[in-house]
């Protein structure tokens, strides 16, 4: 490919010293995400799955090899230019959502832009956030809170929130986790519909169903990335929710 | 982060909670609210005692006689007959001085209209009621020509007035002191009591000379009141009666004592910044007690809400903006529990006021010394916990269950 790459991991290194033992999570992964792919990372518990979506995500540095970020070399960054990367160039999905609750959809939406170096007025806090829920079909119900809304509702405010601030990456740790199937494929619907307009979306999942939904898999072990292709025979979120509807259909006429 | 998007946070963290709130608050309104409580009952004790100080006159100076301290016997005032009619002449010579009335004084039984009446019968010059800043209410003050002929003329106080002529005019009355029948020319203004409890209003004053040569047959003063023109001249005036009643006196030892008002007041305000100390001692107990309360609380909601950090620090919250989040919840309670503990001090202080009768002031210095000094205590004891928050790991804080 022709443009820069979005993430660029060069013999990433994780090594955790908690107790006696260290515990090496991450043992030398190179990988290359460029602008507009939609890639599942993926792996059974211990595979340093999480490990690597922290470091990907700024969360955590890699204790070897370098991250460039859109350009920036994340790994020799201190705390405080990390949450400004956090803010500036990544959008969190979390598997619970992390929604602050008693808050309002809109006012969640709009903390991500509290944080910003630059200040961003408050009717532009607000326009902004309210453009974020229309994009995921949620600009009705700006001014609900999160109890009031049902999950799928809350992870596309999650959603919303990630996109607010106009992210490099966006990040999604086990979006459906929490989620029934049929609502798991609206949000996997959502992810393409971002990803049809240009939106790098990196994917943590252990669900071979749901990473189908992406473009690229890479499949991690021990630490160690084993398979890295393009996915075949891509499901489409549209082509499987008519699927779904089809055999609830079925089952009503044959009961 | 913008304060104001912070003050927002912290409003609603607090109202989440609202009993827990009030309770965290409740140490900082009870020691703001007793101090001002206690603050506002004595500047009001304290500036009841300053203006009867300055209702005697704020730049009167009474000369002794005698002397408090002179030699190894203490006399005291008055316990040695020093000062004469001359030396009140002259002091009224001396630059600055405004008024002089020698003063002489004597306990009498006072007969009229049938009733009788112990009271205090003072030898005062016309300039009295001007020195004391002391009204005639109705008639007039005897005049100098009255001093000169020894006038038989005297006015009066209210007690007297209340105890002799109950139900009639006194003016134009005559009263017998110690046989000698006196013409009531004035009545004075009702004083009330003074600062050590005597009526002031239970008195008759008379011309100096006739006290001296018919009631009794003294040739010595009591005391000498002086006013000077303005307290910034008292000192000098002090300094001057001074100097020349040791000439008169021909004597080194100083036969006299020269006291002034302002001293009187500098001594009752100095008790009442003493009484100030020992306040801001009991609110700095009480404050850090409250302080202690918000730093308990402070840390069981930063665990409480270690995912909300989490999540903040993920969206891009740097340590700074969670550490300041928690330091204005902090503050936002401890001033809001200064704010009701002043407001409950001066409710307090005012039914105190109405119901035992006294009067009650809020200097505004204390007001912003109490609110000042909870939002200080806020900082103080928000910071620990504060810190903490800042200080957690987002990856940690996230998976917080």
């Amino acid at each position: 490919m022709q443009t820069n790459p979005v993430i660029k991991l060069a013999e990433i290194h994780k090594v955790y010293h908690t107790g006696e033992v260290d515990v090496h999570a991450v043992r030398g992964i190179s990988l290359d995400i460029f602008p507009g792919e939609f890639v599942a990372i993926m792996g059974s518990s211990g595979s340093g799955k999480s490990t690597l979506m922290n470091m990907i995500g700024a969360l955590d540095r890699p204790s070897g090899g370098s991250y460039l970020l859109d350009g920036i070399d994340v790994s020799t960054l201190d705390r405080d230019a990390l949450a400004e990367v956090r803010n500036e160039k990544i959008g969190f999905v979390f598997q619970g959502f992390n929604l602050l609750s008693r808050t309002s959809a809109l006012e969640n939406v709009e903390m991500p832009m509290l944080y910003n170096r630059h200040r961003i007025l408050s009717h532009e806090q607000r326009e902004r956030a309210m453009q974020s829920l229309d994009l995921v079909g949620l600009g009705r119900r700006a001014d609900h809170h999160p109890n009031q809304l049902s999950g799928g509702q809350q992870q596309r405010v999650a959603i919303a929130r990630a996109l607010v601030n106009k992210p490099s990456l966006l990040l999604a740790d086990e979006p459906t986790g929490n989620l029934d199937s049929q609502t798991s494929i609206e949000i996997m619907g959502v992810f393409q519909k971002l990803n049809d307009q240009g939106i790098t979306i990196v994917m943590v999942t252990h669900e071979l169903d749901v990473a189908r939904f992406t473009k690229r898999m890479v499949i991690l072990r021990d630490g160690k990335i084993v398979t890295d292709e393009m996915v075949k025979n891509r499901s489409i979120a549209e082509n499987e929710l008519q699927r779904l509807r089809q055999e609830q259909q079925a089952v009503k006429l044959a009961s | 982060m913008r304060i104001l998007a912070s003050l927002k946070i912290a409003g609603r963290a607090l109202l989440r909670n609202k009993m827990r709130s009030l309770l965290t608050m409740l140490g900082i309104i009870i020691g703001v609210g007793a101090v001002i409580g206690s603050v506002s009952l004595t500047s009001g004790a304290t500036k009841q005692v300053e203006d009867q100080v300055s209702s005697m006159g704020s730049s009167v100076i009474t000369v002794f006689s005698g002397n408090f301290t002179s030699g190894a016997m203490c006399g005291g005032w008055g316990s040695a007959p020093t000062l004469t009619v001359g030396d009140a002449e002259a002091i009224a010579g001396l630059k600055d001085v405004v008024a002089v009335s020698p003063e002489v004084r004597d306990r009498a039984q006072v007969l009229a209209n049938g009733l009788n009446w112990n009271t205090q019968v003072m030898g005062e010059s016309p300039e009295y009621p001007h020195i004391r800043n002391w009204g005639v209410s109705r008639g007039a003050m005897f005049s100098d020509q009255d001093i000169r002929s020894l006038a038989k003329t005297a006015v009066v106080g209210q007690t007297v007035v209340d105890e002799l002529f109950p139900n009639e005019n006194p003016i134009g009355q005559t009263i017998r002191i110690r046989n000698l029948p006196f013409l009531v020319v004035g009545v004075l203004a009702p004083k009330g009591f003074n600062l050590f409890g005597q009526d002031q209003d239970d008195a008759i004053v008379v011309p100096y000379s006739s006290h001296m040569h018919r009631i009794t047959t003294r040739t010595f003063l009591n005391d000498i009141l002086v006013e000077a023109s303005s307290d910034k001249t008292i000192a000098n005036v002090q300094d001057e009666i001074t100097q020349l009643l040791l000439v008169r006196h021909h004597s080194k030892e100083q036969d006299f004592t020269v006291r002034s008002q302002l001293e009187l007041m500098q001594a009752v305000t100095a008790t009442s910044r003493a009484m100030g100390f020992l306040l801001a001692g009991v609110a700095a107990v009480s404050l850090v007690v409250g302080g202690i309360g918000i730093m308990n609380i402070m840390l069981v909601s930063v665990t409480e809400r270690t995912r909300e950090i989490g999540i903040r620090m993920a969206v891009g919250a740097r340590a700074a903006d969670i550490l300041v989040q928690f330091l204005i919840e902090a503050v936002t309670l401890s001033a809001i529990g200064g704010a009701i503990g002043i407001a409950g001090g001066v409710g307090f202080s005012q039914i105190v006021a109405y119901f035992k009768d006294m009067p009650t002031v809020t200097p505004f210095f204390w007001i912003a010394i109490a609110f000042v000094s909870s939002a200080i205590i806020g900082i103080i004891s928000g910071f620990y916990p504060a810190w903490k928050a800042s200080k957690l790991d987002p990856i940690d804080a996230l998976h917080y269950e």
